[in-house]
């Protein structure tokens, strides 16, 4: 175990490292996309709730590993090869962050939705009786309500991404998982390997979930 | 003619309203003069609540033409937004936004709509809040105020947007019965002061004391309308005296 450390655990930090950007850029974008779909799916235009309800349904009905496959392989070679355009290149780390914020995105489009639905509509309606536009109620009086409710699910899909980073080995980006792997390969020490990745994993987690409980408590108003 | 005009604050005419097969509101025509107080009463799912909700078109017209203060809101073109400036509604769970305290409340929409800068407004909301006898609740949360409580400072919202017109939907329904009387205080003031008000409620003895008009709805109909003593005291239509009957 502290041959492990010794030698390979400054490798192993790094990884680490590499493991939250990638989760750092995949939730950017997943907030930002979640965001926007979330609220597609609780406007009153048609189409709008209608290409919210076709992007959530099918990246939810897509592994992510086959997600991972498709972006990292797939679209360069639409692009270059069936398409002719050529010149298109992704990195592991452009296609596992496209990856993660699609797939993660599409949940929190849910989260938002359901968030922005739980708020009862009389608060929107008592926004719009004294003439504020829709899109200010949201943002006044709407969306702070439900962000409060939102925050349990929102950090759960946190560690839930941030878990499904270690997919994205497969595409070969040095993250966490890909690294191990390496390791028990030159060491043969699976054990010893496997449990410290675990555990390196259980306290960025925890760390975040004790962050998230600070922030839920810092939200509660005038209580 | 522009001085007939200019004293009617509602005009209804031929209105009705659906939700999918359901007709709700049948063939509503109605004037308010400015100033006057029309209460509207009538059992459960006659179709009062919704024509008030269409008078600021929270509920779409489905057919027929409302006018509000020399606006058809039922064209699509105008500025609804505009007309609700004018017109404050209360509602029977009252609605304050939970995550404001009571001066932010009042003072959200005149100084998102930019109507007054943020000192006027506080101002304004202080001196609204002391007309519904909450000055000391500025910075309370709407959770720690009673019920009646929070129906005045609805009622402070509203007006703090300095309305012609005031619309109040069961405003007392949903207060314990100890605390109706504060509410309809409020609102008494407000009448005696001038507020056009449009009141759908179940308090017989508030539409007799201070409307000028009361009408009975059924079915989604106006099935009798006449003055409180009218009214309560020799309805002409059966149902309307059905109906005093259960509820006096």
């Amino acid at each position: 175990m502290t041959r492990i450390i010794t030698t390979y655990g400054q490798l192993l930090a790094v990884a680490m490292g590499q493991t939250l950007l990638l989760a750092l850029y995949g939730l950017f974008f997943a907030c930002i996309i979640g965001m926007i779909v979330g609220i597609m799916s609780v406007v009153s235009s048609r189409v709008c709730r209608f290409i919210a309800a076709v992007f959530v349904n099918l990246i939810r009905g897509v592994p992510m590993i086959v997600l991972a496959y498709f972006i990292f392989f797939g679209v360069p070679y639409l692009w270059n090869s069936i398409l002719g355009i050529g010149g298109m290149t992704l990195t592991a780390l452009q296609a596992g962050s496209i990856c993660l914020a699609l797939n993660c995105g599409a949940y929190m489009a849910e989260i938002i939705r359901a968030g922005i639905e739980s708020v009862d509509v009389g608060q929107m309606e008592a926004a719009r009786s004294l003439g504020l536009p829709w899109w200010r109620s949201m943002v006044r009086v709407v969306l702070p309500q439900a962000i409060r409710t939102m925050i349990p699910s929102i950090i759960n899909q946190f560690i839930i991404t941030l878990k499904d980073t270690s997919i994205l080995s497969v595409i070969g980006f040095p993250e966490l998982v890909n690294t191990a792997k390496n390791v028990v390969a030159a060491t043969f020490m699976s054990f010893q390997t496997w449990a410290i990745v675990g555990a390196m994993y259980l306290v960025v987690i925890l760390l975040l979930q004790w962050a998230a409980k600070a922030l839920e408590r810092r939200l509660k108003y005038g209580a | 003619m522009e001085h007939r005009q200019k004293k009617v604050a509602i005009h209804v005419s031929h209105l009705k309203k659906s939700f999918k097969s359901l007709e709700v509101l049948k063939d509503i025509s109605l004037d308010v003069a400015e100033g006057e107080v029309v209460v509207i009463i009538g059992p459960s799912g006659s179709g009062k609540s919704t024509l008030l909700r269409c008078l600021n078109r929270l509920e779409e017209a489905s057919g027929g033409e409302i006018v509000i203060d020399g606006t058809d809101i039922t064209d699509r073109k105008c500025d609804i937004n505009k007309v609700r400036e004018r017109v404050g509604m209360v509602f029977q769970h009252f609605n304050l936004f939970n995550n404001m305290n009571v001066l932010r409340n009042l003072m959200l929409a005149p100084v998102d709509l930019k109507k007054q800068d943020r000192d006027t407004a506080r101002k304004k909301a202080l001196e609204m809040l002391g007309r519904v006898g909450l000055s000391d609740k500025a910075e309370a949360y709407p959770h720690q105020l009673s019920g009646g409580q929070k129906q005045r400072v609805a009622i402070a919202r509203a007006l703090c947007m300095m309305p012609d017109i005031m619309l109040f939907d069961e405003p007392t329904s949903a207060l314990d019965p100890e605390m109706v009387g504060e509410v309809l205080e409020v609102m008494k003031h407000l009448a005696h002061i001038g507020m056009t008000m449009v009141v759908v409620t179940h308090e017989m003895g508030f539409a007799r004391e201070v409307g000028d008009r009361v009408i009975f709805m059924d079915g989604g109909l106006i099935l009798e309308e006449g003055t409180p003593e009218e009214i309560f005291g020799n309805p002409q239509n059966p149902r309307t005296r059905d109906f005093l009957n259960k509820v006096l």
